[in-house]
């Protein structure tokens, strides 16, 4: 391992900016002549809007439905069968379907004005009967999101086999209902746009906080019917994405509309309201699960039926299906099953569009299994490890087609779980579990495993259907003249650090110094298409294409080094930073210096592509890299108070090959508080009538430093077999598997005394109520 | 979301203050702002003016005697939590105001401003009620005390009148054997308190004050003698759940499990806080 290619920990380059507070947001931007805009937002889930009256003296400054009808509705459509599209007007026109959807935008020289205008509008809405409720939803006869559709279902997804063989050999079975919460995700800088007319080039320019500036561009062509190379999107620095940067925004739509009619400046920051009140949008699933087990507790079969709240649109470009299609096809987890029947429903609610928010999909599909592991060995008596041990798909398995034919490309999972378990020292836990606490709390101890599956392509995508479907990764690199190297690629990096670990993997082809490569991304203008970040993608996607780039380039540079030492190119060699041969080495930047300002040194016959390439990658197949992982939390329960404490917690992770470990532990530590945010805290309740209850972080509680434990985390490595240098995905993995993982624990806890939780978030008073419900209960057994 | 358009005014004295505060119909005090900078911005209040009482001397005061410390309104938490005022005793004040919401919170936050607020969440409701303290109000016709059991009347609401604002907060020395305890149970630190227990016997003055906080309202005084506590006798280490329990339940409004579970937990916590701290 070289002291700064792959492998190596170097510190990050680009948190000298971010450290000294030099990055550049939207906010940060500013224009001359800016104006600021402020949305009037639906203040009921449902309704017909029948008049708006706008005041005479700001009529001038307020655009409403009628204003845009020449911009066109977003509509993200699947090709999966039975799936019903929904047209997302960009300010609501006729009726509105979730709390927050956008009636009018207003337009001032602050944003304290715009929102004086917002509230000098009235408008009046007819109130329809509210869905809040998925289940709800789902029933025959029930109010219509989608009055055209005939009922509220986007999507029906079906894995059918017959179970009958199977469940006639069982020896156990369990069934349970789990349900997580709605949440909204929270990155520290919210959205914000800020669009302008170029006159000059005739040109749009959008600086918008997205994960994804090409899809961005594309979508604004649509909508806006104005062809990409009169767009520009610019993703300058983004504080957190998520997942909630991985769509297009109706509000880039209207500020880009805007700013090409007023001809001036437009910014919206969004607030935190607007993010808690219009954008919760993720997470909310529902199941109705059944595990089977023979006596030495290998699970044989699920049988399941999930429900995810998909909200009144499908967002552009990922769809309402993605989340409730891909439970069906992840639901089996690690596990090597005999057989499996699932059906879900992607439903539509009177709620925010449902975004894919990191471990999409999976955080919901691994609580549901891994609670349902738990129970399993709870009813056979015996340790829920050894239920995971019977039960793992095996080393010597691996390539593994799974049931749903999920192609699990390598790796050791019971060695995973082994030493997480020798790692928490899971018999002294249970030793002190028999001892029993002074203080009357309970100790327990859950564990929780996964596969995530990262940087899925062509084959995949192409089977969903959606708006977008990933090919060829690009990277554009240049040598300049000085032996610098620029990295310009599609996708974006907002906290995963490709500006370090892209210039380390451009170090393992080139040598160069990581202080001499600048990544440049971000940017339509300067840089290769890309559909973005997202899917725990770039390092696999982008670090193959910066390598193939960089590879061509060592290619092109042994032709010239070669050229100017008279030597054949067999004889020269690319060896820390310089072409070396017998006569002699030159350093790359002489060898760039000569192509671009002196290449009358060179021979006629020199290659002419010179000193910049655009390479395209794909891995050698393009179902996914399946890094995976083993968690396991010990807790301490209060009876009492439900107060929770996170004594321990244990991660045993198998990336591959790591570009960069300690960048790779950050992602799985800041994985690992949004997971304990969705176990503990986080929970957008709405109210019968569709009205969020939190639109402060007062009452949407987010886990901070206090609640986040010092997590131990040991790296496996077994290197991908079809991916460049080995590498998986593994930024969405932190998240996925804590919720499973602590209540695990806290049903171990509270076993004895008959409670088990299975309600996400598992808040103190869950905790209190069903420890009340179970003392109460003859049956001794109560699932909230 | 961004406050509508209000008028700013520095006060430079409490008569100044009193008169801004009687010429505007919509005029709100600035002490702090911890609370009134959110509403602000929500819009949940809509002021015309704002009187900024932060920079007035005599807010920021603190007066000891040999029976009583008096602290101005305008005092930090933080000030509190720094040990930069005189201690009442048991080092009480202090260990209080060193768990009030966040740092950031406890540099900008004053007492006058949590206790005119009246949360029943606020930590200095609640200690204040333990503590018999005396509300210092200043108006157009002079200073009135009003005891806090008067002061406070409801959840966000107290006897404050129009053209009134809190002078100061007059809080007894505590005597020799005083036993002080404290305890909050909220979903993580700096959050708005779940349940709040505070204690202060006190028998060399006669007092033993043991209060309930974070209800739905008042904070809850507890019937001494329903729980055989009182100044003649020894604070104890613990106090028997089932009559606590019933006492508590007797007194909350609406049956609520978790509420009176955690309200029974932080009273014993309390009276641990009390025992720990030397005497």
């Amino acid at each position: 391992m070289s002291t700064h290619g792959v492998g190596a920990s170097v510190l990050r380059k680009e948190d000298d900016r971010y450290l000294r507070g030099r990055g550049e947001f939207v906010g940060d931007i500013q224009l001359a002549g800016t104006r600021h805009v402020a949305f009037l937002r639906s203040p009921v889930a449902h309704g017909y809007l029948r008049n708006a009256s706008i005041p005479n003296e700001c009529r001038q400054q307020v655009f409403v439905a009628d204003d845009l009808a020449a911009v066109a509705p977003i509509r993200a459509h699947s090709t999966l069968p039975g799936f019903k599209s929904s047209d997302q007007p960009v300010l609501a026109s006729g009726k509105v379907r979730h709390v927050g959807e956008l009636i009018a935008m207003c337009v001032a020289d602050t944003r304290a004005e715009a929102e004086d205008i917002v509230d000098a509008i009235g408008v009046e809405i007819e109130e329809l009967p509210v869905l809040s409720d998925m289940l709800a939803a789902r029933e025959a006869g029930a109010p219509l999101v989608h009055e055209e559709w005939g009922d509220n279902v986007f999507l029906t997804t079906d894995f059918e086999q017959d179970l009958d063989p199977i469940i006639a050999r069982a020896a156990a079975s369990v069934t349970r209902t789990i349900r997580t919460a709605r949440q909204s995700m929270s990155p520290l800088e919210g959205r914000g746009v800020l669009a302008r007319w170029d006159s000059r080039l005739e040109q749009l320019v959008v600086y918008t906080s997205t994960q994804q500036p090409h899809i961005v561009r594309t979508g604004l062509s649509e909508c806006l019917g104005i062809e990409h190379a009169r767009i520009r999107v610019v993703a300058p620095d983004v504080g957190g994405g998520f997942g909630y940067k991985g769509i297009l925004l109706p509000e880039e739509i209207c500020l880009a509309w805007a700013a090409i009619k007023l001809g001036h400046p437009l910014k919206w920051l969004e607030d935190r309201r607007e993010n808690l009140i219009a954008s919760s949008n993720c997470r909310e699933h529902h199941y109705t699960i059944t595990v089977y087990g023979d006596a030495n507790g290998k699970l044989l079969a699920i049988d399941a039926e999930a429900t995810v709240d998909a909200g009144a649109y499908s967002s552009y470009p990922f769809s309402a299906c993605l989340e409730a299609a891909q439970v069906v096809s992840i639901l089996p987890g690690v596990y090597d099953l005999e057989g499996y029947r699932c059906r879900t429903y992607a439903v539509a609610t009177n709620k925010p569009p449902i975004l894919p928010y990191r471990g999409v999909a999976r955080c919901g599909v691994c609580t549901a299994l891994e609670l349902m592991v738990d129970a399993l060995a709870r009813e056979l008596a015996i340790e829920p490890t050894e239920v995971r041990f019977q039960s793992l798909i095996g080393p010597e398995q691996m390539p593994f087609n799974n049931i749903t034919s999920k192609h699990f490309d390598s790796g050791d999972y019971p060695e995973s779980l082994r030493q997480v378990i020798d790692t928490i020292d899971l018999d002294s836990i249970r030793s002190r579990q028999q001892r029993g606490e002074a203080d009357g709390r309970r100790i327990g101890i859950g564990f929780a495993m996964y596969t995530e599956q990262g940087a899925h392509g062509t084959t995949v995508y192409a089977n969903w259907g959606i708006p977008m479907v990933p090919g060829h990764e690009q990277c554009t690199a240049r040598l300049t003249p000085d032996g610098g190297l620029e990295l310009r690629i599609g996708a974006h990096s907002h906290g995963q650090g490709l500006e370090t670990t892209l210039a380390q993997v451009a170090h393992e082809v080139l040598g160069i110094p990581l202080e001499q490569t600048r990544l440049i991304h971000g940017d339509t203008a300067i840089t290769p298409y890309s559909t973005g970040t997202w899917g725990s993608r770039s390092m696999v996607m982008s670090g193959g294409a910066v390598a193939c780039a960089c590879d061509e380039l060592a290619r092109r540079v042994l032709r010239i080094g070669a050229n100017l030492l008279q030597c054949p190119v067999e004889a020269v060699r690319l060896k820390d930073g310089a072409v070396q041969g017998a006569a002699g080495s030159i350093q790359l930047a002489e060898i760039s210096r000569t192509w671009y300002l002196k290449p009358q040194e060179l021979d006629t016959e020199a290659d002419p592509a010179g000193l910049e390439v655009t390479a395209g990658y794909k891995p050698e197949r393009d179902s996914g890299t399946f890094s995976y992982a083993t968690h396991a939390a010990v807790i301490a329960v209060d009876p009492l108070t439900g107060e929770i404490e996170l004594l321990d917690y244990v991660i045993a992770e198998d990336g591959g090959v790591l570009v960069n470990p300690m960048i790779v532990d950050g992602q799985i530590l800041g994985g690992l508080a949004q997971g304990i945010g969705t176990a503990l805290f986080e929970e957008m309740v709405y109210s019968t009538d569709g009205q969020p209850q939190a639109s402060t972080l007062s009452e949407y509680l987010l886990p901070g430093p206090t609640e986040v434990p010092d997590a131990q985390i040991i790296h496996l490595e077994t290197p991908s077999p079809y991916t460049r240098f080995g590498v998986k995905g593994i930024g969405e993995g932190g998240c996925i598997a804590p919720p499973a993982a602590i209540t695990n624990a806290i049903n171990d806890a509270l076993r004895a005394i008959g409670v088990e939780l299975s309600v996400l978030p598992v808040t103190p008073r869950r905790i209190v109520e069903a420890v009340a419900a179970a003392s109460d209960s003859s049956l001794g057994k109560v699932t909230t | 979301m961004k406050p509508v358009d209000f008028d700013y005014e520095q006060a430079k004295s409490v008569d100044e203050a009193i008169t801004l505060l009687t010429q505007s119909a919509d005029a709100l005090i600035l002490a702090g702002g911890q609370t009134l900078g959110p509403m602000l911005n929500l819009r949940l209040v809509q002021p015309e003016l704002l009187v900024d009482i932060t920079r007035i001397d005599e807010l920021v005061r603190v007066e000891a005697s040999t029976t009583h410390v008096t602290i101005g309104a305008c005092v930090s938490h933080a000030a509190v939590e720094d040990r930069r005022i005189a201690d009442l005793g048991h080092d009480f004040l202090a260990r209080v105001a060193g768990g009030i919401g966040y740092r950031a919170v406890r540099n900008r936050g004053t007492l006058g401003g949590s206790v005119a607020n009246a949360d029943p969440a606020a930590d200095w409701v609640s200690c204040f009620a333990a503590l018999d303290a005396e509300i210092l109000v200043s108006g157009q016709s002079g200073q009135r005390i009003v005891k806090i059991d008067d002061f406070l009347v409801g959840a966000m609401e107290t006897t404050i009148g129009t053209g009134e604002l809190i002078n100061g907060i007059r809080m007894p020395r505590l005597g020799a054997s005083v036993r002080c305890g404290y305890a909050k149970i909220s979903r993580k630190p700096g959050e708005f308190a779940d349940a709040i227990a505070a204690i202060v016997h006190d028998p060399d003055r006669g007092c033993c004050r043991v209060v309930v906080g974070a209800t739905d309202g008042l904070p809850l005084l507890l019937d001494n003698d329903a729980l055989g506590l009182g100044p003649a006798v020894a604070l104890p280490a613990v106090l028997d759940p089932g009559p606590v329990r019933d006492h508590l339940a007797w007194h909350m409004p609406v049956p609520d499990l978790y509420r009176l579970n955690v309200q029974c937990a932080v009273l014993q916590r309390a009276l641990a806080d009390a025992h720990a701290f030397p005497s």
